[in-house]
Order: structure tokens, then C-alpha cells, then sequence
């Protein structure tokens, strides 16, 4: 009799578990996935070209429905969970269904930050986190709306030039003076901000949003400065929040997220918990690839699987963003400004609007940018992550892995 | 024009002109196609006996030096300001006139110079050495052919009594035994070197090679004796010691036609008494000296070829002596494959010979003797003639130091960059009161001593008349091309000024076919067989007979058009008593020895691809690419000694000035020697105008300086960066850089080494070419700035620069920078610097003819089934034209062999 695992949350951790615990320990578990929108699991990263309309909702499906039925998954979608019985180890679901778990994952994922502007309720006043977003958005867009985008991060960046391509006459509102701040030095963030101008956003920086104003709906948003900026439409990307209410009412030790350790087990040993709501070590990581890593190495664990001798680990992994909207890619890598002791190569053609730049300490690679063109990305994220000793290789870090990886180096000897 | 008799051969267009290369003095015949743009299609003329057909890299690359981009195109008078304004050449030639009559009447004839060129034509040479010799009254007529081969002029008159070449080149594809003297006959004399090599691989010719430096030419002989600096007299003293002994001597030919032997016997036993002394004296090895000695000895049809090694020399013209005493010890002379044979360096230092356009010649072959004097007074009419012997280069430059001569005419040559002392030359030439330039082009080191007045003269392709080779072979140079701007002839020039002074009726020359017809009939004139030169046949050579002329070899005397093939056979000297004429030798030395401060000798000379100042071989991008630098090659035992590494910067001082140059360490240069070429100017180069650390101690007799061996001493430079910067125009590099200037296609290359930081370069960048299309990578803990700059895709501009002794390579980017229609895929990967195909990087150039570079021979070789260089040659075409590269493919062969070996 398999043992009962369940998983709550159906996005894409959910979905990476599932794939990894069936290529593993196919059968072991009867797995059953729990999520409350109702429909298949899909790729949260393309609700930004969804909305630019690049592709169609079809497109962002991860899997198809046959593809959880062959590996024998229950699916209960459109149903959330009320609560964890841990003494008991059932999970309650809303509508009063008791199911009873060997192995409780918690796959949340994370809620958008929306802080509490006056005029915050008004109609028109929107995040952006799902595929009703994305719906909402693109029919303001579509008829040529204005739109106020808060946020200079990522989220707010994707939202901002999918409403543009979608046709919204778009204006970026941001806190601080440059772009993506915790990614991005100052030339690279100014790159950006000019690439998002040169696609029809008007940027602007150190914008404090004071609250919003309309009559029934939204109608503006008022600066700190006192400006006041007409909008028909209010999107709110300012970050996200990890999702732990569960967790917290079934009393597991929460911080910012569902605290784990490097089994990604929550103090309660049959419960785990993975991707944007799960903090590791101290850090809540808001990005796909760690969801993916940890992942996989709970699968091992819940396999059984065990890597040269040792209980897969997960060590935690290095914050890389990558912004993909098309024409303007931007990555960023571990560290991002001439810190003590570091060094710096940069590379940069003004008028294409690429840069790149990389942070070299001690004859490593400890970080890098790239703006415009992030090719490679993949590369230098293996060398900052390997640790490697880059020095035969420096002169020709910058143009790619093609150029590192033949050994010539463009010098006399 | 069309040559009608003598049609180009099958395949060429009906439109090539036959005409003669001007660089060295193998006189190579071109057949050139004007392409109507102004520029021509080059191929060697298979008609032509010199070359029949091949050329090597220098000539094959005429066509890329065509352009007008560096030339002076109208008559410039220097304003009070310092600058100078074009003026029409009525004003320019008055002013010469005016400014040498005004010198002439307060100061004397004298006071005026003459400073000619063996790259002017007999024509150009013949009216300047007539208008001073014969009308202004001063015997200052001296030419660059003073550095060149002097030497072998005086030694031909020493002993032969007249300066004739006895021999021809067809004695090198016929001689059993090549001796080369002082002579890099492989990069100086390509086109010789081959038929050398022919003779050797058909026939088993062997080939001896003597000379302090092991070089190219050594590469492919059967003995090479690199002696000291100095000792070649010694070698041969020996070797006229050794043929006595042997019981080798002609004892019916000495009798008959010379004097002086048992003295010159005598004289060379002190000098080499026997083989110990021999080796001890030269440096080499007593039993490599008796193989010298016996094959020399066992070969009768030997020809014993020298260059500059033996004429740049303070003992130059002893040193010709002692190479001609043995062949006439011999009787081994004026034969087919057999006779000493001066490998001239100038495309017409032979016509200029032939004139008189030297110091201590009168005209024509004729001298300073009171009768001479008095039968070209009668020929020309002439009403001023000079009195005796005028002043040989150095000296004339001297004298203008010392404002005894106040009027200097100076044409087509540089001798702000090629004399020695070459500082002291720049500031005499500025001091003079009246100083004249005729010039093709607009810039150059002795222009920068600011003439009062620069003349544009016709240059190759342009001009049109005469040149003799060194196998005394007069061919046609012929014009090809428009005279662009107000350019005239040097003729025309030289004439309107005789006429301003006074002097029109001796110069009513319509044409360069009216001055040749009077040069021959001067040559001819109460010779009667008493003079060598004789080409009494071409008197009255009219103008179509003159535009049809066919290569000859002179005398060419009435009744015999054919020409002469060689002399002296049976004697026939042009001494007094027709008798060769043998004298005793000083004790061979150097001019300067060593010492503690000076301790290593400074050898100067050229490398294969360039040719003196680099005014015309700079123009070519395949030219530069061969030797690109300025360097100072060193042995490596002298390297380490001094603490240099290849790559590196040296700076070599001496008691007349100091150079700074790339270090290239070379085994074959000879320790406690060093070798610098002579092609790098103020113009093309920061710091490696070589003449600027070259003695002026000459030869007594010739008054040729010892340009190869000045006491210098060496020390390493250190710079803090190195790059390159490629530019459309001229891109000013932070003051107190090094930099050598190169020509790159589509525009300016330059590598440099520099001091400056990285912000001050990235600021001269900024400062050059804005910001708004600059691509740059920056690495300043590394010390490496790369940026290139776009315009409309097109890549017009790119500097690289890395830390010392880890310069960037450019080869990639001249690539990209040359090709005006690539608009490169990746722009960003300009800056990596190489293309990662391999095998579309070239790598430095190898063949200049075909720009086949390193990279690919070695990859032909290393890859499998490529054995022999002339599998390369098949391959590659590398090596195919002028050969002048074998020994390095050769070399890299051998590498690639060892490389793939181990």
C-alpha cells in the first residue's frame, strides 16, 4: 500500500515534485495535489508574454492532464485547504474532505505585496500574480488604457512591457533611483530603464506612491510629490509575499516563510515545504530555479535516494535573476557592484544597449550583469557557482563560453 | 604608350606597358596595367632577363603603393610662419633660381649642394650633374648611392681602373660555386636569391654564405661562415694566400693583365699568415675556413657576390679589393659562371654611376684629370666647369653644419632618416639659407626640417626614362600613369631652373629621349675603347627608337647594339697600362671597437619586405605585414645577458644618439652584435629613426660610412601597456608613447607601448571618436582596454591595449577593419579579438605576395600530407612567386614537424 503523500499548491514546485518523485520513486506514494484555482498547473514566469499577447494561454500549461494521470496523481483543483491536522496528519479541504497524509508538502507559493494606499480598494486598483490578472489586464490594455505600473523590479518590469506590447499606454512608477535595484548596478539599470522607454514606458524613478484617487474607480495615482498621474488602471508589483497561512495555524515554525532545513522539512518531519513560501537558511527566494532545485532534492529524500553516501542536501542557491521580455534581457548574478576586493570587467556597446559586467574576486567569479544580450547567463552562472579559478579565461569571459572554452587566449604570448 | 616590339606574352592584356621595378638593384622587369583608376594591375615581365617574370613581395605589391593619398601634388614655398603655401611653379622655380644665384654670387659656386638618390633616373641625373658640374661651377654633386655601394665603386677603380661590373646575372644560374659576401641576398635580392637556388637545386651549384649574421640566406647553402664585424678582407687575404699555395694562380692572366700581385701577395700573408691567425681574426672555425678555402680553390666558375656587408664598411673599398684580387689571381673572371659580382642595392645607383652623379666622378665614367675636365667642358660648352672632387655625403652634410655650403638641392631621397648621424643631419639641413626638396611626398623626416621649397616630383609609374641594374643592364622605366596635380619630371624640373640661370640653350631638353641620346654621345665622346663606359650606339637613338629600347647591357658602343655581356676575360683594363691594377690592404679593424660603456656592435640593414623609408612599401598593408615593427635583434645569450625578453623594448644608445625598439631575439645574429633595420623614419615610427645611432667614420677612399657596426650599448625599456590602434585617420597618442606606424588596409594601424593610464587612453578615445558608437571592454585591475567604433555597422576605428608583455593580437580585427562591406554579425565579439575558426585567423603574414599567413601553413603542415615546402606551394600558393618566404616556411615546417613529433 503506497503511502499517502500530499501535496498542497499546484503550481510550479508542486509540479517539478511530482515530476522528479515520479522519475524516481514512481508508485511509492499516492500522491495527491491540492490548488485552489481551478485549472491545470501552468508557467507562472510566461504570464508576462501571455499578457503581451507573444503567446496564448494554451502555451503556458505545464503539463497536460494526461500527463498527471499517467503517473497516478489525484488532482483536486479548485478546492483550497483549510487546515492541517498534524496530530491526526489529515489536511481538512474547505468543503469539509478529510484527507489523511504520510507526507505533507507545502507548495503555497506567495501572495503580491499590496500595501495599504488610501484608495487601495477602488476598482481598478489590481496585482499581478495569475492568469485572471493577466485577463483583467490585457482587456485594459487592449483599448489603449492608461496604466500605472508600480514596481521597478522584475514583476513590475514584466507587467509594465506586456501591458505596453498589448497596446496600454504604460507609465512605470518606481521608489528608488534605479531600476531593479537588487540586481542592477547603475549603468545596467539605466540601460534597462532607457530600453523600457525606447519600448513606450515612460519610467519614472524615486516615485513615492502617496495613494491612489477616482470616484468609483480608479482614476489616478497620487505621488509623494504631490503629482498626480492619470490612470485607468492600477497595477501593483511591488514583490510578493510567501503564503504560510496554513502553516502558521497548523503552528509550524514560521518566519517570513515556512522555515526548513536542508532536507527542506519543517520542524514537523512529515512536513515539507518548497518554492516562494519555504525559507531555507534564512533566505525566501521568489525565483523558479530554487523551487526546482529543492524540488528535486526533496524528491531524492522522499525516494529514499541518496547521492555519494549522503541524504540529499539542499545547500541553497545563488539568487539569479533573469528578466526576459523580448528584446531586453537582463540578468544578474551573485554580486553586482565593485565591492572591497572585488574586480570589475565590464563590456558594453551604447548604441546595441548591452552591457555586461563581472565581478571577479580573488581570480573567481563572484557575480555578473548583463543587460540587453544574456547570452551565456547559463555560463557565468556555472563559473560563480562552481567557484572556479577564471583567470586563463578572463580575458575572454565576456564574449562567452565559445570564447573561454577553446582554450586560445586572444593575446601574444 | 604601346611597345610595339615587344609585345607582353600570351595572357597578358594588350594594354600592359613594360617597365623596370624601383626597388633594388636587380632591376626586375614589370609589365604594368593601368586600370584607368589611377592605380595598375603589377606582374613580373617574363621578357625581361633580370626577372624573366618573377617578382618578389616588394614588387608584386607595386600596385598597392599607387595611391596619392601621401603625396605632394603642387609646389609649396614656406611662409614666414613656419607653414607653407602652395604656389605656382613659375614662383617656385624663380625662387630656386633667384635664392642659388643670390648664394652663388656671395658666397661661390661652392656654397651650393647637390644631394641625388639612386632612385632618380639617369635622365633626372645626367641634367643635375651637368647644370652643377658644368654651369653652376661646384662639384657637390653626391647621392645616396654614397651609402649603398661606394665602396665597390672605388674598389672597381682601384684595382679595375674603371667601376665595371665584369659579370652578369646569368653567371649566378650557371656558376658551380656562389660565394655571398655580406649579403642577405634571400630578403635584399630575392629574385636573385631564386635563380641562386635554381642553379643549386638543378644543377648542385653549392653556396656559401659569409656573413656576421646567420639570416635567411643562410638557410639554404652548404657552408656559412659568420664572421666578425670587420675580418672579411682577413677571409680573403687568406684565401689569395691559400690559392697561391695551392698552386692555383693564372700565372699567364696575372702576367699579362695585371700589376702589383707580389706585393698584394706579400701584403695578404701579414694580414693572414696562416690558418690559425685566420681563425683567430674572423671568429671562425680553422676547418670551416679550409672548406672555404678548398672549394673556392677546387671551383672555377665561382662567383663571389657582395652586398652591403662588405660596402657599408670604413674598409669597404679593401674589402672589394680583396674579393677582386682573388679572382683575378685566378684569371676567374669575365667568364660565364665566373667573375666577383657587386649586388647593387638601388634600383639606378648604376646610372647614377654611369653620369658622374657622385662626388669624386666628373661625368660619364671620367674623373678630375685636367683632360677629362677639359673634354667635358669642350662636350657640354659648358662655361663653369668644377676643378676637382667635390664632397662625398657626410661630408656634405658637414659642410652644410658648417654653413660652408648654404644652398642644398635634395631629390628623392631622405637623408634625414638614412645618413648617419642622422640627428645632426636634421638640424644642419634646417640651418641652411637656402634649402630646396623635390619630393613625391607630402611628409617625411628631411621635409621636417622645413625646406624653403618642396617641388613634387614624378614618382614610379609616372616618371619615365632609364635605369641600369647591377649587371650594368639599361632598361626602360616607363610612365603608366598621368602626372597627377602640377607633379613634373625631375628632368623638367632641373632644366626650368638651368634656364632661369641663365643656362637655357644646354638644357632646351624637350624630353628624357634628348637627354639620353647626349648622355650616350658624352659617353661616347673621344672614348675610342679608353673608357668602360661606352653607349656611343644610342647617340642618336631617336625618340621612337628610345620608347622601344630593350633591356642591354652596356658598353653598347657604336657597332655593337647588342650590348656586352661581360669583361675582362682577356683583360683589357681601363687603367693606364690596360692592367688590373692589385694594392696592398690596411689592417682590416673597425672604425670603433667596443668598449665598456659601447659594448655591442649596432648592425643596420633591411628586411625583406620594406624598402628604405617606407614612403612607398609603407602604403602596403601585405608589405607591413611581414616585419610590422621596428626591432633590435639580438642573440639570446646577449638577450639575457642585458636582461631582455622578446617582445619587450630596448633602448640602444651610442655616442650619436639612442633609439628604442621591440626586442626580437634572433640566433642567428652573432653575440655582442646587434641588427636594426633601416626603414623606420620620424614619420612611421616614435623612436627608431636608426640613423640617429649610426657612426659617420668612413671609408678613406669611397667615403662610405660603417653603417654596421657602431659601439652601442643596450638596455631594457619597460612600458607599462601595449596595443594597437586602427584608425581611419591619425589618432594622437598620449605624448611619451612608442609607436610604429603600419599600413593596414581601409586605413592607419599603429601598435603601441605606452606609459599612459588607462583613463588617459580611454580619454584620447573619447577625444577621437565620441561615445555615442564606442564598443569597449574594460578591465582595469587587468590593465586592458579594447573598444572599436562603429559607423553604420562598418568598423572605422578600434584600439587594444593589455598590460606589458601580453600585447593584443590584431590580426582578427584589421580583418574586420579592413573590409569595408562587413558589417560583422556580433559586434560585441570584435573585442575578443580572434574569431574562433581558427583557421580564418591568418595569423602574422608569411607571403606577402599571396598573404598567406602563419596560421595556415602551420595547420597545412601539422594537418598531415603536407611535407616540403612546395607542397605548401601547391596548397597554399605560399612561396610561389618571389620565394623570398621559403626559408621561413621551411622553418615552420620544421616546427610544426618537432610540434607534432613530441
Amino acid at each position: 500500500m503506497a503511502e499517502p503523500l500530499i501535496i498542497v499548491g499546484k503550481g510550479m514546485a508542486a509540479t517539478r515534485l511530482v515530476d522528479e518523485l515520479s522519475q524516481r520513486a514512481l508508485g511509492r506514494y499516492s500522491i495527491a495535489v491540492i490548488g485552489a484555482e481551478d485549472r491545470l498547473a501552468y508557467n507562472r514566469v510566461l504570464l508576462s508574454p501571455l499578457l503581451a499577447g507573444e503567446i496564448a494561454e494554451l502555451d503556458i500549461e505545464l503539463k497536460p492532464a494526461a500527463w498527471w494521470k499517467a503517473r497516478g496523481v489525484s488532482t483536486l483543483y479548485g478546492r483550497a485547504v483549510a487546515g492541517i491536522d498534524r496530530a491526526a496528519r489529515t489536511v481538512t479541504l474547505e468543503d469539509g474532505l478529510n484527507l489523511p497524509y504520510g507526507k505533507l508538502v507545502l507548495a503555497t507559493g506567495s501572495r503580491p505585496l499590496k500595501p495599504a494606499f488610501p484608495g487601495g480598494e477602488l476598482p481598478g486598483v489590481a496585482t499581478f500574480r495569475d492568469t485572471a490578472d493577466v485577463g483583467m489586464m490585457r482587456a485594459y490594455a487592449q483599448r489603449g488604457a492608461r496604466i500605472v505600473v508600480i514596481g521597478g523590479g522584475l514583476l513590475g518590469l514584466e507587467a509594465a512591457y506586456g501591458l505596453a506590447k498589448a497596446g496600454g499606454n504604460v507609465t512605470l512608477l518606481h521608489l528608488v533611483d534605479r531600476l531593479m535595484e537588487r540586481q542592477l548596478d547603475a549603468e545596467g539599470a539605466a540601460l534597462l530603464a532607457s530600453a523600457m522607454a525606447a519600448r513606450g514606458i515612460a519610467v519614472r524613478l524615486n516615485s513615492a506612491t502617496k495613494g491612489f484617487i477616482g470616484n468609483g474607480k480608479v482614476e489616478g495615482v497620487q505621488l509623494a510629490d504631490g503629482t498626480i498621474i492619470p490612470a485607468d488602471l492600477v497595477v501593483i508589483a511591488i514583490g510578493v509575499r510567501p503564503n504560510t497561512d496554513l502553516a502558521k495555524a497548523a503552528g509550524l515554525a514560521v518566519d517570513r516563510g515556512i522555515v526548513v532545513d536542508d532536507g527542506l522539512a519543517s520542524d514537523d518531519a512529515n512536513i515539507f515545504a518548497i518554492g516562494e513560501c519555504a525559507q531555507h537558511r534564512g533566505c525566501v527566494y521568489g525565483l523558479v530555479e530554487p523551487a526546482y532545485e529543492q524540488a528535486r532534492v526533496l524528491a531524492m529524500r522522499l525516494a529514499g535516494q541518496k547521492h555519494a553516501g549522503l541524504d540529499a542536501a539542499y545547500p541553497g542557491s545563488l539568487l539569479a535573476t533573469n528578466l526576459k521580455v523580448s528584446g531586453v534581457g537582463v540578468f544578474s548574478a551573485g554580486e553586482f557592484e565593485a565591492g572591497e576586493g572585488a574586480e570589475i570587467v565590464v563590456l558594453r556597446d551604447r548604441a546595441a544597449g548591452i552591457y555586461r559586467k563581472f565581478v571577479l574576486r580573488e581570480g573567481r567569479l563572484a557575480g555578473c550583469v548583463l543587460v540587453g544580450d544574456t547570452q551565456g547567463a547559463l555560463f557565468y552562472l556555472g563559473l560563480i557557482r562552481s567557484g572556479q579559478d577564471i583567470t586563463a579565461i578572463r580575458a575572454d569571459l565576456p564574449f562567452g563560453e565559445s570564447y573561454c572554452a577553446d582554450g586560445r587566449i586572444g593575446e601574444a604570448a | 604608350m604601346r611597345v610595339d616590339d615587344t609585345l607582353p606574352g600570351p595572357g597578358m592584356a594588350d594594354a600592359a606597358i613594360r617597365t623596370t621595378c624601383p626597388y633594388c638593384g636587380v632591376g626586375c622587369g614589370v609589365l604594368a596595367t593601368p586600370d584607368g583608376k589611377g592605380g595598375a594591375l603589377i606582374a613580373g615581365d617574363p621578357a625581361h632577363p633580370a626577372n624573366r617574370g618573377r617578382l618578389c613581395s616588394k614588387g608584386s605589391a607595386l600596385g598597392e603603393t599607387l595611391g596619392l593619398g601621401s603625396r605632394v601634388l603642387h609646389p609649396l614655398m614656406r611662409n614666414e610662419a613656419g607653414g607653407y603655401d602652395r604656389v605656382s611653379w613659375d614662383i617656385a622655380l624663380d625662387a630656386v633660381a633667384d635664392g642659388l644665384k643670390a648664394i652663388i654670387a656671395r658666397e661661390g659656386p661652392e656654397a651650393v649642394a647637390f644631394y641625388l638618390s639612386g632612385q632618380l633616373l639617369t635622365e633626372d641625373y645626367y641634367v643635375a650633374n651637368k647644370l652643377m658640374k658644368g654651369f653652376i661651377g661646384s662639384p657637390h654633386v653626391d647621392t645616396n648611392s654614397r651609402l649603398c655601394m661606394s665602396s665597390t665603386v672605388a674598389g672597381h677603380k682601384r684595382v679595375f681602373g674603371s667601376d665595371t661590373v665584369p659579370g652578369n646575372y646569368e653567371d649566378l644560374d650557371c656558376a658551380d660555386l656562389i660565394v655571398l659576401v655580406g649579403s642577405n641576398t634571400a630578403w635584399c635580392h630575392p629574385v636573385l636569391f631564386r635563380r641562386i637556388q635554381q642553379n643549386r637545386n638543378e644543377r648542385g651549384a653549392r653556396v656559401v654564405v659569409i656573413d656576421p649574421r646567420v639570416t635567411a640566406t643562410a638557410e639554404d647553402c652548404d657552408l656559412v661562415l659568420p664572421l666578425k664585424p670587420g675580418s672579411d678582407s682577413v677571409l680573403f687575404a687568406g684565401l689569395l694566400v691559400h690559392l697561391t699555395e695551392a698552386g692555383l694562380i693564372d700565372q699567364t692572366y696575372l702576367e699579362r693583365h695585371t700589376s702589383g700581385f707580389d706585393a698584394t701577395l706579400e701584403n695578404a700573408r701579414a694580414i693572414a699568415p696562416d690558418l690559425a691567425s685566420i681563425a683567430l681574426r674572423t671568429g671562425l672555425n680553422a676547418n670551416d675556413i679550409a672548406a672555404f678555402y678548398a672549394l673556392w680553390a677546387g671551383t672555377p666558375a665561382v662567383v663571389t657576390a657582395w652586398s652591403q656587408g662588405v660596402n657599408q664598411s670604413a674598409q669597404g673599398t679593401d674589402k672589394v679589393a680583396a674579393i677582386l684580387h682573388c679572382h683575378l689571381a685566378t684569371g676567374r673572371i669575365g667568364r660565364p659562371g665566373g667573375g666577383p659580382f657587386s649586388l647593387t642595392g638601388q634600383p639606378n645607383a648604376m646610372g647614377g654611376r654611369e653620369v658622374g652623379g657622385l662626388a669624386n666622378m666628373l661625368a660619364a665614367h671620367m674623373g678630375y684629370t685636367p683632360v677629362e675636365i677639359d673634354r667635358v667642358r669642350r662636350f657640354w660648352n659648358a662655361p663653369n666647369m668644377a676643378r676637382s672632387e667635390g664632397l662625398k655625403a657626410v661630408q656634405m652634410l658637414d659642410a652644410v653644419a658648417e654653413k660652408r655650403i648654404r644652398a642644398l638641392w635634395v631629390m628623392a631621397t631622405n637623408p634625414a632618416v638614412s645618413l648617419p648621424d642622422a640627428d645632426k643631419v636634421s638640424a644642419a639641413l634646417n640651418g641652411l639659407d637656402l634649402f630646396i626638396v623635390s619630393e613625391n611626398v607630402l611628409s617625411n623626416d628631411t621635409l621636417a626640417a622645413k625646406p624653403h621649397i618642396i617641388l613634387p616630383a614624378a614618382a614610379w609609374g609616372e616618371k619615365d626614362g632609364t635605369v641600369t641594374n647591377s649587371e650594368r643592364r639599361i632598361s626602360r622605366q616607363r610612365g603608366f600613369l598621368p602626372l597627377p596635380g602640377e607633379v613634373k619630371p625631375d628632368w623638367w624640373i632641373i632644366c626650368e631652373v638651368a634656364r632661369r640661370l641663365g643656362f637655357g640653350a644646354a638644357f632646351g631638353f624637350r624630353n628624357g629621349s634628348e637627354i639620353y641620346a647626349e648622355h650616350a654621345a658624352l659617353s661616347a665622346f673621344e672614348n675610342e675603347g679608353s673608357r668602360d663606359f661606352d653607349i656611343g650606339a644610342h647617340a642618336g637613338l631617336s625618340k621612337h627608337a628610345y620608347d622601344r629600347l630593350k633591356p642591354v647591357q652596356w658598353p653598347v658602343p657604336i657597332g655593337q647594339p647588342q650590348g656586352t655581356e661581360r669583361l675582362f676575360a682577356d683583360g683589357g683594363f681601363f687603367t693606364p697600362d690596360r692592367r688590373a691594377k692589385l694594392s696592398t690592404l690596411a689592417i682590416p679593424e673597425l672604425a670603433a671597437a667596443r668598449s665598456d660603456a659601447f659594448p655591442l656592435l649596432l648592425n643596420t640593414g633591411r628586411v625583406r619586405d620594406h624598402w628604405h623609408t617606407m614612403t612607398r612599401t609603407g602604403l602596403s598593408p601585405r608589405l607591413s605585414a611581414h616585419i610590422g615593427e621596428p626591432c633590435i635583434f639580438v642573440h639570446p645569450a646577449d638577450a639575457a645577458r642585458f636582461g631582455l625578453a622578446e617582445g619587450g623594448f630596448a633602448r640602444i644608445a651610442n655616442a650619436h644618439g639612442a633609439v628604442i625598439l621591440k626586442v626580437s631575439l634572433d640566433p642567428g645574429a652573432q653575440p655582442g652584435s646587434l641588427f636594426a633595420p633601416i626603414h623606420w623614419s620620424g614619420e612611421t615610427a616614435s623612436h627608431a629613426r636608426i640613423g640617429a645611432a649610426v657612426q659617420p667614420a668612413c671609408d678613406p677612399y669611397s667615403g662610405q660610412p660603417e653603417l654596421k657596426a657602431t659601439p652601442s650599448s643596450i638596455a631594457p625599456v619597460a612600458y607599462a601597456s601595449q596595443g594597437f590602434v586602427l584608425s581611419r585617420g591619425t589618432f594622437a597618442l598620449p605624448a611619451g608613447s612608442w609607436w610604429a606606424k603600419l599600413a593596414v588596409e581601409g586605413g592607419e594601424g599603429r601598435l603601441f607601448a605606452t606609459d599612459a593610464t588607462l583613463d588617459d587612453l580611454m580619454a584620447a578615445v573619447r577625444d577621437a571618436f565620441g561615445t555615442a558608437d564606442l564598443i569597449e571592454m574594460i578591465d582595469r585591475d587587468s590593465g586592458v582596454y579594447r573598444c572599436a567604433v562603429t559607423q553604420g555597422g562598418r568598423l572605422t576605428a578600434a584600439l587594444f591595449v593589455g598590460p606589458a608583455g601580453r600585447a593584443p593580437l590584431w590580426d582578427t580585427v584589421k580583418l574586420a577593419f579592413a573590409d569595408p562591406q562587413s558589417v560583422p554579425e556580433n559586434r560585441l565579439a570584435l573585442l575578443a579579438g580572434r574569431r574562433l575558426d581558427g583557421a580564418a585567423d591568418p595569423g602574422p603574414t608569411v607571403c606577402a605576395c599571396f598573404g598567406v599567413g602563419l596560421n595556415a601553413i602551420r595547420a597545412a603542415f601539422t594537418g598531415g600530407g603536407t611535407v616540403t615546402p612546395e607542397d605548401i606551394g601547391r596548397q597554399l600558393k605560399a612561396g610561389t612567386n618571389c620565394g623570398s618566404c621559403l626559408p621561413e616556411i621551411r622553418r615552420i615546417g620544421a616546427s610544426a614537424r618537432e610540434t607534432v613529433a613530441a
